[in-house]
């Protein structure tokens, strides 16, 4: 069976930008050790006939029209924003983190 | 951020190093809406005006795939002679930058919709080399940053960034190469090479505005060295060194410089025995250097997962065969046809070329010029005004139509070489056709023999001396008779004529 470590929960943690005290990682790492073999059970059931799936939906080629609907509009895109500058969202400082 | 640059001269460097690199190109298809949204896509517009709560990322919004957008990816896969999957999905990447409105980006990860092909890329001597192609995938642009404070406007020192979620959502296509080794001194060249054969085919295809300097397309290029085996060493048992991605690379020159900057580094680094770093590199183009940005190792993970909001993407094979239907002729057999229909040299083809202007001699010669004409416009008096401008010779405001009819002046006797130059000049300047300009500016040629006979007259009576040697039979005299009358007109004279009438008149043959 699969299981979730320790480190696993610090390392998701932190690309998660979720701050976790020791005994959360303790807890978490067990909690989500169990909830991975329980879910794991479902590929003792699948055979190779059974096709793996990412959507409950048998559906295909949904798409929309390439036509113009109107956008929000300047102010109100920046009507929740915390902060704003010049039509543009503000953000604090960019360290060191790109994509 | 700084780090010591030691170069090594780049032909040394690939005398002990063979590089292998990478290309990842970034084409923005030019749809009239987002990949998943009907926001427009206008370039340039104000900040946060084209943008929605589905692009803004905001809770509830639903994402809807644009059938514009796949139909674009399909062709563009095909026209890279790839293999277009019969089903593919979206994957979520996961990451976190303010650029990026909900955290993460929707992009195709293990099931892209299109994937092992191969794109001939000829090289300025006539060599073809095949690319091999991994695979194209879609996904969506982010936004563009704006970083305020520090001294540079760089990020490092920045006090706060300014976001525009307008790019946000645009469609692009992501074409990543199989890695290429082998080529030598001819690897910059080669990536020069593939990078412009990509942007013509997208724009052959008239999928993409294709603009390097406007973003929509980009290159990131990864490079690494392989050493050079020793005698009787098997070149395949050497291993690759660790790689750089360069990112920002945004011009066809910037490609070429970039890789030999690179290439120079890490053989200075790997001679000196360190090691090169796996990480992401920034090119600047004001200094001709990359300077590093994250580590690579610590950043990798971004927990794709299937996008949840979006069904797979299930083309029809009759749908595939349908659009393979409307694949242009590919660029490399255009251009070598465009060269033998106008006798160009290999020299001024690849000038044309280069200079981006085959569409427009194209044009130019479908509107009445000649093909050496064309040329001689667009590769020399317009190329000159392009240049001086900084501008792209497509963005000057004569078009192929107006340079046909200058030329038809010229042709016509109307106008002279000269004052065709002057016609231009105020096309150009935005005051019409050559038609109107010449009409304006009085520009057309005095062909009137009465009006340049008693300008002959004047020039003769003012330098007798010049006279009586043309009396004589000094052919050559007349010269200076012609230079005074083409003085007194403005050079609106034809000289050739003006020539003429000044020896028929002392009965003289030229």
């Amino acid at each position: 069976m699969s299981s979730i470590s320790r480190d696993d929960v610090a390392r998701l943690a932190q690309l998660a930008r979720i701050d976790l005290s020791d005994v959360e990682l303790d807890r978490l790492a067990g909690q989500l050790t169990a909830i991975v073999d329980a879910v794991a059970q479902v590929s003792q059931v699948a055979t190779p006939d059974v096709p793996a799936t990412s959507h409950p939906v048998p559906l295909t080629n949904v798409f929309r029209a390439d036509e113009v609907r109107p956008p929000l509009g300047q102010e109100a895109a920046l009507a929740a924003a915390p902060a704003a500058e010049g039509g543009r969202f503000r953000v604090p400082q960019i360290m060191g983190e790109e994509p | 951020m700084s780090e010591p640059v030691e170069l090594m001269d780049v032909d040394q460097a690939l005398e002990q190093f063979d590089p292998a690199f990478g290309i990842e190109v970034h084409v923005e298809l030019n749809t009239k809406t987002k990949m998943f949204c009907g926001c427009p896509t206008e370039f340039g517009a104000e900040p946060n005006t084209q943008v929605c709560p589905v692009c803004l990322g905001l809770p509830g919004a639903l994402p809807v795939v644009n059938a514009k957008a796949i139909e674009s990816a399909i062709r563009l896969g095909l026209a890279l002679n790839c293999s277009i999957a019969p089903r593919s999905r979206f994957a979520r990447k996961n990451y976190f930058y303010p650029d990026l409105a909900k955290d993460y980006q929707i992009s195709q990860y293990d099931e892209p919709i299109a994937f092992d092909g191969y794109l001939d890329v000829e090289l300025d001597d006539g060599t073809v080399v095949r690319v091999a192609i991994e695979r194209a995938h879609m996904e969506e642009d982010a936004g563009k940053n704006v970083h305020v404070g520090g001294a540079t406007g760089r990020i490092q020192g920045a006090e706060y960034s300014l976001v525009d979620y307008n790019r946000g959502g645009i469609p692009l296509v992501e074409i990543v190469t199989r890695t290429v080794e082998g080529m030598g001194e001819r690897t910059a060249e080669v990536a020069r090479a593939y990078v412009a054969t990509v942007r013509d085919l997208a724009k052959a295809l008239g999928i993409s505005d294709v603009r390097m300097e406007e973003g929509s397309l980009r290159a990131d290029v990864n490079l690494s060295l392989r050493a050079k085996a020793a005698d009787g060493e098997d070149q395949h048992a050497v291993p690759l060194g660790k790689r750089s991605e360069t990112k920002n690379v945004n011009s066809l020159r910037a490609v070429e410089r970039s890789i030999r900057h690179e290439i120079g580094r890490q053989a200075a680094l790997l001679a000196a025995g360190g090691a090169v770093t796996q990480e992401t590199r920034h090119w600047h183009e004001d200094t001709s250097m990359t300077t590093p940005g994250r580590s690579k190792e610590e950043a990798e993970d971004y927990r794709y997962f299937p996008e949840p909001d979006l069904l797979p993407v299930a083309p029809s094979k009759e749908w595939i065969e349908e659009l393979r239907g409307t694949l242009p002729e590919s660029p490399a057999l255009r251009r070598h046809r465009l060269q033998e229909s106008w006798g160009y040299t290999d020299l001024e083809m690849r000038d044309a070329v280069n200079a981006d202007a085959l569409e427009l001699i194209e044009a130019t010669v479908a509107a009445g010029a000649s093909a050496a004409s064309a040329r001689k416009w667009w590769m020399g008096e317009l190329a000159r005004t392009a240049n001086n401008d900084g501008v792209e010779l497509a963005d000057l405001a004569a078009t192929p139509a107006q340079v046909a009819e200058l030329q038809g002046l010229v042709d016509s006797g109307r106008v002279n070489d000269q004052l065709a130059r002057q016609v231009l000049e105020g096309v150009l300047a935005g005051e019409g056709s050559p038609g109107e300009v010449v009409a304006a500016r009085g520009l057309e040629v005095v062909s009137d023999d009465g009006a340049l006979l008693a300008a002959i007259d004047e020039a003769l009576a003012a330098q007798p001396d010049v006279a009586a040697k043309i009396r004589d039979g000094k052919v050559q005299a007349a010269g200076a008779i012609v230079g005074a009358v083409m003085k007194a007109t403005r050079g609106q004279a034809d000289a050739a004529r003006v020539r003429e009438l000044v020896l028929t008149k002392f009965g003289l043959e030229g």
